[in-house]
Order: C-alpha cells, then sequence, then structure tokens
C-alpha cells in the first residue's frame, strides 16, 4: 500500500528497513492515523524516520509521493538552493501587465532551462527585481512570488489560497547534516577513536579476579588491576597560514577538543603540503623546524595520523622539487605524503573546504589520491567517517 | 487509553501521535530534541495522565545494561559466608533487582524511563535489543527467565551525544521535539503560570526569542529556562515596560542569569547590545 513510500525512502538514502515498514503497517492497521493526511504523516515519519538528520529529506520524499511534488535537485542538478534567499520578507503586488509578461515568458522546458542558468549565474540573495532568484519578485522561480508557469522553491503557506502542508514547511531543513560545529560535537566524534585499555599503576579494584583467585585459595585474596585510559595515540598534521586563514576557527575547535579528548596527542605544523621539515610553533618556524624523518622515526607505527588542511595550492607544490612557495625543497611533496602514508597506515585528511567544490582544485584532487580517498569535509559528519576509517 | 497532553503538558499533535503509536504497539518511543523542551517530563506526564506507576532509570556514562536487569552481589555473599551467615546457601539472596526487572514484574503496566541513553557506553543499548524487544531476559545465576506480564510503556530519552545503533533505532518509534513556536510558547507559559499579564507575556516572549536569535550563542535558552526566568520576573515583580529592548538603559533583560548559562554567551549579547547602541546614537 505504502510501497513507494518506502521504496522512494530508501532511494533518497533515508535508512528504513522491512521492520519498520511493517511496524508502520501494523500501527496502520491499528487504527492509530485515523483516516487523517496529517496523522498518518506524523506516524510514519516516528516509525520510519530514526535520526533528525533525515527529517527534511523524510518530509521531500512524502511530499513528493503523496502530491507529486519535484525534487529540485533533479530538475536544476543543484544540491540546495540557499534557504535565506526563499525567506519570506516582503510580498509584492503585481500588475495585470506584469502577469502577461510573465506568461509571455515561455513553456514549462523553457522555464527550467533558463532557471538552470539563473542558478548557475547568480551570486548572492535577491529580493524583488524582475531576474534573479529570490522572493517576491517577478522572475517565475522562487516563492511568493507570480507566474502562472511558477516553479515553486520552498514556501511557508500557501499563498492563493491553498492550504498548508506540514511537509511542505520541511521545518527540519536546518539539522540536515549539520555544517554547525562546535568544541563539544567534535568531541564527541572524536570519542569514535577510544581505544580503553588499562595501563600503569594497579589503582582499581578487580572484584571478578578477586572473588576468582579467594575462591582457589580459601582466603580473602585482593586482586588490583589498572584504571582503563584512552591508549589510543594521534598524530596531528596542521596546515598553517594563506589560504587556511578562514578556516582558522574550525580548525582552533578541532585542535582544542582533539587537545583534550586524546591523551597521547602529538602535533606539527606545514604549510600546504608536508615537506622535509615541520614545526611545532608557527611563530617561530623558520628557526625552529624539526625534520620530518626526525618525526618519522620518533613516532611508532600504532600512531594514527590526521592532516587538516585545505590542499588548495598549486599543483606544482605537490610535484615537482622545489614546487614550496615558502623555501626550496629538495623532494617534492608527494614523495613526504608517500613516506608518512607508509608508515602511517592509519591516516586521513580532513579538509575544511566545502566537499562539492574539491573537484574544482586540482591540488585536492592529488592529495586525496595520495591519501587513497581517504579525504574527509571537516564537518561533523565528515569528522564522524574519518574517524570511523581510522577506527576500523 | 490515549495520551492527549495533561493540564501542566503542552503536547503538540505530531507527539500525541508518536507516544500513541507507542503504546499501542508496545515499542519503546525515542525522544531527541534541544536540551530544556521537556523530554524527561514527558515521561512523568504520560504516567500521570495515564494513571500508571513510573519506574525511571538515569543512565550515567559508567551504567551498564546489566545494572537495568540485576546485579549479583557476590562481596556480601562473600561476607556472610565468612560468618556463617545462614542466607549464604540460597544465590536468590544476593541478586538485586534492576529497573528493568521492577518493571517486568511490576503488577500493572507501568510506564519506564530510560533518561539519557546516550551518556551510557556505545554498546550500551545493544545490550539492552533482546530485552526491549522481547520484554525478557535470563538470570544466569538462578537460572530463571523473567518475562514482563504487563509489556511497559518505554519512554527512551537522548541528547544526541553518541548515535544509537541500528538496530536499536529499528525497534523503536522517534521523536524529535522541535522548538515550539510563539503560539505553542505561549500555551505552555500559560499551564505553568496561569493567569499571566497579557503584557508582561508578550514583552517576556518578545525578548525570549530575541535572545534566540542572537547569532553565535553556545547554549541557546530552551523552554525550561524561559519558564524559570518568568517564575523569577514575577517573583522581583518586574513591570513589562522594563522589558522592553527600545529602552536604552534596561536593554540587557533583567535577571538574564536565567537565561543565559554561559559567560561567553553573557559577553556575546552584551557585545552585540552595545554596537546596537551605538549604531542608533
Amino acid at each position: 500500500m505504502f510501497v513507494d513510500l518506502f521504496l522512494e525512502l530508501r532511494k533518497a538514502r533515508v535508512p528504513v528497513s522491512l521492520r519498520e515498514y511493517l511496524t508502520l503497517l501494523e500501527a496502520v492497521k491499528l487504527g492509530i492515523a485515523s483516516y487523517s493526511v496529517d496523522e498518518f504523516y506524523y506516524l510514519s515519519r516516528s516509525a520510519l524516520v530514526k535520526d533528525e538528520r533525515n527529517l527534511d529529506k523524510f518530509d521531500q520524499v512524502f511530499g513528493h509521493v503523496f502530491k507529486g511534488l519535484e525534487y529540485l535537485s533533479d530538475i536544476f542538478g543543484v544540491e540546495d538552493v540557499p534557504e535565506e534567499w526563499l525567506k519570506a520578507l516582503a510580498e509584492k503586488t503585481l500588475t495585470d501587465e506584469e502577469k502577461a509578461e510573465i506568461e509571455a515568458l515561455g513553456g514549462w522546458e523553457k522555464l527550467m532551462e533558463t532557471l538552470k542558468k539563473r542558478l548557475e549565474e547568480q551570486q548572492g540573495r535577491h529580493e524583488g527585481g524582475s531576474k534573479w532568484i529570490g522572493t517576491a519578485g517577478t522572475s517565475p522561480y522562487g516563492a511568493y512570488g507570480y507566474n502562472p508557469e511558477g516553479v515553486r522553491i520552498g514556501q511557508e503557506e500557501g499563498r492563493e489560497g491553498r492550504a498548508v502542508k506540514v511537509w511542505d514547511k520541511r521545518e527540519y531543513k536546518n539539522l540536515d547534516d549539520s555544517v554547525e560545529i562546535g568544541t563539544r560535537n567534535i568531541k564527541v566524534a572524536l570519542r569514535r577513536l577510544r581505544r580503553f585499555a588499562r595501563e600503569g599503576a594497579p589503582t582499581e579494584l578487580d572484584l571478578p579476579d578477586t572473588i576468582h583467585a579467594t575462591a582457589k585459595q580459601g582466603w580473602l585474596d585482593i586482586r588490583m588491576v589498572p584504571e582503563r585510559h584512552n591508549a589510543v595515540k594521534v598524530l596531528l598534521f596542521l596546515d598553517a597560514g594563506g589560504s587556511m586563514d578562514p578556516h582558522v576557527r574550525v580548525c582552533q575547535e578541532l585542535f582544542s577538543a582533539a587537545r583534550t579528548e586524546f591523551k597521547h596527542l602529538e602535533y606539527y605544523y606545514f604549510h600546504n603540503c608536508p615537506y622535509e621539515a615541520v614545526w611545532r610553533d608557527n611563530r617561530r618556524r623558520h628557526a625552529e623546524r624539526i625534520d620530518t624523518y626526525q618525526v618519522l622515526h620518533t613516532y611508532p607505527a600504532d600512531y594514527k595520523v590526521v592532516f587538516v588542511g585545505d590542499a588548495s595550492m598549486s599543483p606544482y607544490e605537490i610535484v615537482y622539487p622545489g614546487g614550496s612557495v615558502e623555501h626550496f625543497n629538495p623532494e617534492p611533496g608527494e614523495v613526504w605524503m608517500r613516506r608518512l602514508t607508509q608508515v602511517y597506515p592509519r591516516a586521513v585528511w580532513l579538509n575544511p573546504v566545502p566537499e562539492k567544490y574539491w573537484k574544482y582544485t586540482p591540488s585536492i584532487d592529488m592529495l586525496s589520491q595520495l591519501m587513497d580517498g581517504r579525504m574527509f569535509p571537516l564537518t561533523l559528519e565528515g569528522l564522524d567517517r574519518a574517524m570511523r576509517e581510522l577506527s576500523r | 487509553m490515549k495520551f492527549e497532553g495533561t493540564d501542566t503538558y503542552i503536547a503538540t499533535e505530531d507527539l500525541m501521535v508518536a507516544v500513541n503509536a507507542a503504546i499501542a504497539l508496545e515499542r519503546p518511543l525515542l525522544i531527541k530534541g534541544e536540551p530544556g523542551t521537556g523530554k524527561t517530563i514527558l515521561a512523568h506526564e504520560i504516567a500521570r495522565a495515564l494513571d500508571k506507576t513510573l519506574i525511571e532509570w538515569h543512565v550515567k556514562s559508567t551504567t551498564k545494561a546489566q545494572h537495568g536487569l540485576y546485579e549479583y552481589d557476590a562481596v556480601k555473599r562473600l561476607r556472610d559466608s565468612q560468618l556463617g551467615d545462614e542466607r549464604v546457601h540460597d544465590i536468590r539472596n544476593y541478586i538485586v533487582k534492576g529497573k528493568l526487572w521492577e518493571a517486568f514484574s511490576h503488577d500493572d503496566q507501568p510506564v519506564l524511563l530510560i533518561d539519557e541513553i546516550d551518556k551510557a557506553d556505545i554498546e550500551f543499548p545493544n545490550d539492552l535489543l533482546l530485552e526491549l524487544d522481547r520484554m525478557e531476559f535470563y538470570v544466569y545465576e538462578t537460572q530463571e527467565t523473567v518475562k514482563a506480564e504487563h509489556r511497559p510503556i518505554v519512554i527512551i530519552t537522548s541528547n544526541n551525544e553518541k548515535e544509537l545503533p541500528d538496530a536499536f533505532l529499528r525497534r523503536c518509534f522517534f521523536h524529535y521535539i522541535r522548538f515550539p513556536e510563539r503560539e505553542t510558547m505561549e500555551e505552555i507559559i500559560d499551564v505553568h503560570h496561569p493567569g499571566l499579564k497579557k503584557s508582561l507575556l508578550r514583552e517576556a516572549l518578545n525578548c525570549f526569542f530575541n535572545i534566540r536569535d542572537v547569532p553565535g550563542l553556545k547554549k541557546k535558552p530552551s523552554t525550561s529556562e524561559l519558564i524559570d526566568w518568568i517564575k523569577l520576573l514575577v517573583v522581583e515583580d518586574i513591570p513589562p515596560e522594563a522589558l522592553k529592548s527600545s529602552d536604552m538603559k534596561t536593554i540587557i533583560p533583567p535577571l538574564y542569569g536565567a537565561l543565559l548559562k554561559n559567560e561567553q554567551d553573557v559577553h556575546t549579547f552584551e557585545r552585540l547590545v552595545f554596537m546596537a547602541k551605538r549604531g542608533q546614537n
């Protein structure tokens, strides 16, 4: 009966399983969603979606399955129309002439085509006017405007007397794959890397062992064990300066979270790409350099390595000797990356540049290949993936 | 037997559907949401509305799944054996019942609250899969199976500190408590502070939603904080005019300590207020 919904949800990568679907059917059979669409929406949402990040996707799929709402990304090939463009701030009353003008613009196909073009051209939010996408304009694209053939890109209320549909509101929008990243969130993500081990002085009572030993000896034999600690060891390489400036805040947050989360954390700075030397203090980086070989020899292979950098540079900086912007490097960065990843097989690269722009920068692609694809965006979701990779 | 909110708890329609589905299908209900949106209170209110006993199990970072079932007090038995106590011969004397056992063996259907499940170890929910699914477990020491006579209504809350395993999620209904809208908020305040002056309510809500809109706050004030704040405003007898943000001197709301719980947030807020003032002068 609702197989379409189920299949569409799976297609939209909402993790639903057969079991949840059966639960939903069972609930429907019990008459919980007493023949009201809204209640059915609430019920199916509660039964099928188990993570608030998927609520927005669910709303879209639900709207699509039960109303035929078009997927925007399918039509335009863009991931997301920025929400703020569509925020309703003003509404303009159109004259009849203008209405006629819009009608004259062309058919549906043409509308789509133009919109695609506009989306590519447009850089910022726009309001009013009659060309750009935004709100309350006479452009055929966007919400709250008037166009008989208009494409709706999301709106909060029905305008022309249409009823409000709950799923159309897509209120969970801002929870989708949250970009906001705070020290606490990072810590939680880093926690995946925990490897507990008992090391050091025995300070805790080991009850099972004590019972066992006592039973064996016939007298009370107290056994102690060392406390459990997070024994994971992390080597952090941070890109400093230059193109990393816009990402300073998120890197700081990552760094401070990592510092408190891991007992064994060693960190070094590099610029753009690691070469034969790294440093620990950015202010004295020309005076106090540490040979990268020394790093390779100091820390054993059980250290997990995390590179943090935007990997955006000239490709020469990676492949050519002497390509570095700061100094003359006898060996290309590529060689050093290989050495590092060979010694430390558990390594990931975290990139603060949003993933969708990666393909436009060749150096990101190159470094990603050097890392065997283990480059992740510096968002909570990316961090999570990276930590899973490291703890594998 | 349907849950429709209570005189002290405003439940939105989607929440009611989720709760009633969980009750009817006897599945656990997982509740997530911003801190202070009434996740824990929900279990209390369900128990009250349906007139059932509430059994609370507060999970901490050290809590193990086994704690909820039962614990075997070996040390006590060891001591008894050395003192030659008669009870030592029956192992049942040393089995301490946990919250789940308590809920399973309750005379009528209770409400079981498993609070902040994400605080525990990552494996914790996995260890409870079978127990929550079949509502039974096996006691190795006495070789008996404890089975629930009346499947309890299980409410689980999570603050999202850890991701819960898929297998666990599949067995639950899920509801995310969204931050209430202004209208819902007015209803909520009304059940907590009936007869509040309309003008005070309006100004307080304006003030509150303005603070929530301040960009870059580490911890946005939530419903529970708003309720506390209004209580303070009433106790201190602050006039509604004092909350009007057009007034220059008192632009920082009185008793803001109830809303902003973090030094940096207070600083952020003060700086913004200062900048806004300069802009107006």
